[in-house]
């Protein structure tokens, strides 16, 4: 008997080219969501794998906040050049200026994505939307499908999603649905830097320690802006910090560290107690649900 | 914390984990209900692996306070959505990771009561193993036979016996010894090859991760250990080559003008440039010139390696095709005869227009016949007799003497399907990667229920003079 296994990372890569090609095949009009975060990184760099060497035969977008990291934008705009891609801009700001949503409270653009999203999704008729989401980033996403049905309003109704069996993808949808594919579904955060490290993909220059100037809220680490900090009662001070996750300014804290490298990373991702949602997003603090919520009304 | 958690501290520091080059994966289903304790062995399973990090674990402190306090249920690990928390239930295959430093581990993890046959069906179709749990004090019920059956006849080839609260019968060696027996000989009738039992206590933690100094009798491995040690790799040599291609790759640039690659998975067996092999279902012949990959070209692939691979002759190959060796015998035909669970609330209809997809190909179809029934309580199937064909019943007939010959959410029923062009036809008892199917309405896109095409556990179970002869339908080497 000659058994042949495929190590882990190797299990997942293949498992993901798999679907993406499955989307290419089925699909008439698919989108790659790149936020300029890891996981969107490694999804483009398994799109680059999965079609080489064709180029990667559909558009990224990019959901704005205008809250963005200054790195992030650098290397989005550098990383599409580069592989002579398509990029579609769906703006908070233009949505915020149209009225289609409203400025909130807290300064906070993280929930207001959701309808420049859909807008972006509708205007340029995307069948199929490519998501870095994970089923081990939080309760709610562990139920999803890797091909996740959203109806016209791109709400997410756990009732009616498909049966996975095999690896046999039901991607078939009416007009004006669309569907999202998880390609990362079963990779953790852990496997993501292991293979950040293993393929030698680059990343934003945020995801490694640097000295920021910062201010602590609620246990977190946030960036100054005009978007609400620092408080009369919250004070700036310059610590040695990294981002584990890349998302609104506004509400995506750094952790502090000294992780300078990939291995650095991986080390510290290892011994962290905290999962990387619980450790820098505000939002996903507000209630246990908060996740769900958002989900239903078809967020990422 | 509660009472529990003092039971539950970390006794070793968290690895560090940059040594993983050469972990696998292992795909695995758990079956039980809540009262088995299921949930609370996978929150152990998580645990014990240092899975749980801190914020977990104080979503759950706040969700046991909310809900009056007591001890902090490991349960509450698992329970997804707020709606099933509110109702106290599970509605739908959750997926879970652990890891240790030699294997990683995704586990489907199926709820025990409602909908099970189609969420077990579900979790079992992409498992290597699968998990039943029996409650110590309560030994084999129905249900755990039903488990054993759905993992039979979705042919997931290591099964474990998780004989849990071993410490409610005082880690007793006879009701375990008892227990395993009784169920390992029922599986062994379902033909299931492998069966592991572990006595075990979830709420405790005894022979999950670490040995339990209260089982002195039992000398196997604790559960992970047996995760850990289940083998994963599959008999590349001795599976029949498949290649399900997804799409064709021409670039159409000035660096590759005239590329033209198959791209796909292998789903089973081994590929070598230099190959003969056959398209199907047009059954043209070429031979394997190149497997090409972004990191650089290969010699031979795998499954289960996503490639591209080149042909010698400009052949027509598109979407759907199937790459087989060209020695091999390999079934094509438009009638498709197989087993299936329905998974929709829509009942199947006689005569009605379905779409079939199997492997990457999708073509309309006739469901023609429904003439057995598998009845997943007394595992026992009722055979229709050649009556209840599309040319002799009315599929709306209801008289009260004609059974309702119709399959209804979660039943598991023996079909004769036509189809509109041919498709390779690989018996799911030897091609489990590529044996299985999807029956999809093309009106709304639901899936109405997923197949296995030939014989199956189903057929096996029924009764005399269709009865299947005493082969070891189960000996293949398709996993």
């Amino acid at each position: 008997m000659s058994t042949v296994t495929l190590t882990q990372l190797d299990a997942l890569e293949s498992e993901a080219v798999h679907v993406m090609r499955e989307v290419a095949g089925e699909f008439e009009r698919p989108v790659l969501l790149f936020s300029g975060g890891k996981d969107s990184i490694v999804m483009l760099h398994l799109a680059r794998k999965a079609f080489w060497p064709a180029p990667v035969p559909f558009a990224l977008m990019h959901v704005d906040t205008g809250h963005n990291f200054p790195e992030v934008i650098e290397y989005r705009d550098r990383v599409v050049a580069q592989h002579g891609l398509r990029l579609v801009v769906a703006s908070v700001q233009d949505a915020i200026d149209d009225g289609r949503v409203a400025e909130r409270a807290d300064g906070s653009r993280n929930p207001l994505q959701t309808v420049p999203l859909l807008d972006g999704i509708t205007a340029h008729r995307f069948d199929a939307v490519f998501g870095g989401g994970r089923r081990d980033e939080e309760k709610a996403r562990a139920k999803e499908r890797v091909f996740s049905l959203r109806d016209e309003f791109g709400q997410w109704d756990p009732r009616r999603q498909r049966p996975e069996l095999w690896d046999l993808y039901n991607g078939r949808h009416k007009p004006g649905e669309h569907v999202r594919v998880f390609p990362l579904s079963n990779w953790t955060e852990l496997d993501v830097w292991r293979y950040i490290e293993r393929e030698q993909i680059e990343l934003p220059s945020i995801y490694y320690s640097h000295q920021r100037e910062v201010f602590l809220r609620d246990g977190m680490w946030l960036a100054p802006g005009e978007w609400g900090g620092p408080r009369p009662t919250e004070t700036l001070q310059v610590r040695t910090v990294r981002y584990r996750t890349v998302g609104d300014m506004s509400c995506t804290g750094a952790v502090e560290s000294t992780a300078s490298t990939v291995p650095e990373v991986i080390a510290e991702v290892g011994a962290s107690r905290l999962t990387e949602r619980g450790a820098t997003r505000a939002d996903d603090r507000a209630s246990e649900a908060a996740m769900e919520d958002r989900k239903r009304e078809g967020y990422f | 914390m509660g009472a529990a958690t003092g039971q539950l501290a970390p006794t070793e520091e968290i690895q560090h984990v940059t040594e993983h080059a050469t972990r696998d994966l292992l795909r695995l289903a758990t079956a039980g209900s809540v009262d088995d304790g299921k949930s609370t062995l996978i929150g152990r399973l998580l645990y014990d692996t240092k899975s749980v990090l801190a914020d977990q674990l104080s979503a759950v402190e706040a969700a046991t306070l909310a809900r009056g306090g007591g001890e902090v249920d490991l349960a509450l690990l698992t329970d997804g959505l707020r709606a099933e928390r509110e109702q106290g239930i599970t509605i739908d295959v959750a997926y879970r990771y652990f890891s240790t430093a030699t294997r990683a581990f995704v586990l489907a993890d199926t709820p025990g009561h409602v909908q099970y046959t189609r969420n077990m069906v579900t979790g079992a179709s992409t498992a290597e193993l699968a998990i039943v749990l029996v409650d110590a004090r309560k030994g084999v019920l129905e249900q755990t036979r039903r488990h054993a059956a759905i993992t039979a006849l979705l042919r997931v080839p290591h099964v474990v016996l998780a004989v849990n609260k071993m410490d409610l019968v005082d880690f007793d060696e006879a009701t375990f010894r008892s227990i395993a027996e009784e169920f390992t000989a029922y599986a062994v009738s379902l033909g299931i090859p492998d069966v592991t039992a572990v006595p075990l206590s979830a709420l405790a933690g005894d022979n999950v991760v670490d040995r339990s100094t209260r089982t002195p009798w039992y000398d196997g491995p604790t559960l992970l250990e047996h995760l850990e040690s289940v083998p994963v790799g599959r008999d590349a040599l001795s599976e029949p080559f498949r290649f399900p291609v997804q799409v064709v790759i021409r670039p159409r640039t000035a660096e590759h003008p005239d590329y033209r690659g198959y791209a796909g998975r292998v789903a089973s067996g081994v590929v070598s440039v230099g190959d003969e092999i056959t398209v199907l279902p047009s059954g043209k012949r070429s031979t394997v010139v190149g497997i090409d990959t972004f990191d650089g070209p290969l010699t031979e692939a795998h499954a289960p390696q996503s490639v591209t691979l080149r042909l010698a002759d400009d052949v027509d190959v598109a979407r759907g095709d199937v790459l087989v060796p060209s020695a091999a015998e390999v079934e094509v035909g438009t009638d498709l005869v197989g087993t299936v669970c329905w998974l929709a609330e829509k009942r199947s209809v006689l005569g009605a227009r379905l779409l079939v997809r199997v492997g990457t190909r999708t073509v309309r179809a006739l469901l023609r016949e429904v003439n057995a029934r598998l009845d997943v309580d007394t595992l026992t199937v009722d055979v229709w007799d050649g009556v209840d064909t599309l040319h002799l019943v009315d599929a709306t007939d209801t008289s009260s003497d004609i059974p309702p010959r119709a399959l209804t959410l979660n039943a598991i029923g023996r079909v004769k399907i036509r189809l509109a062009e041919p498709v390779v036809l690989d018996e799911y008892a030897t091609h489990r990667r590529t044996g299985g199917f999807l029956l999809v309405d093309p009106a709304d896109g639901t899936t109405l229920a997923a197949g296995m095409i030939g014989a199956t556990l189903l057929d096996r179970l029924t009764p005399a003079p269709s009865a299947q002869d005493d082969d070891d339908w189960f000996a293949g080497s398709g996993i």
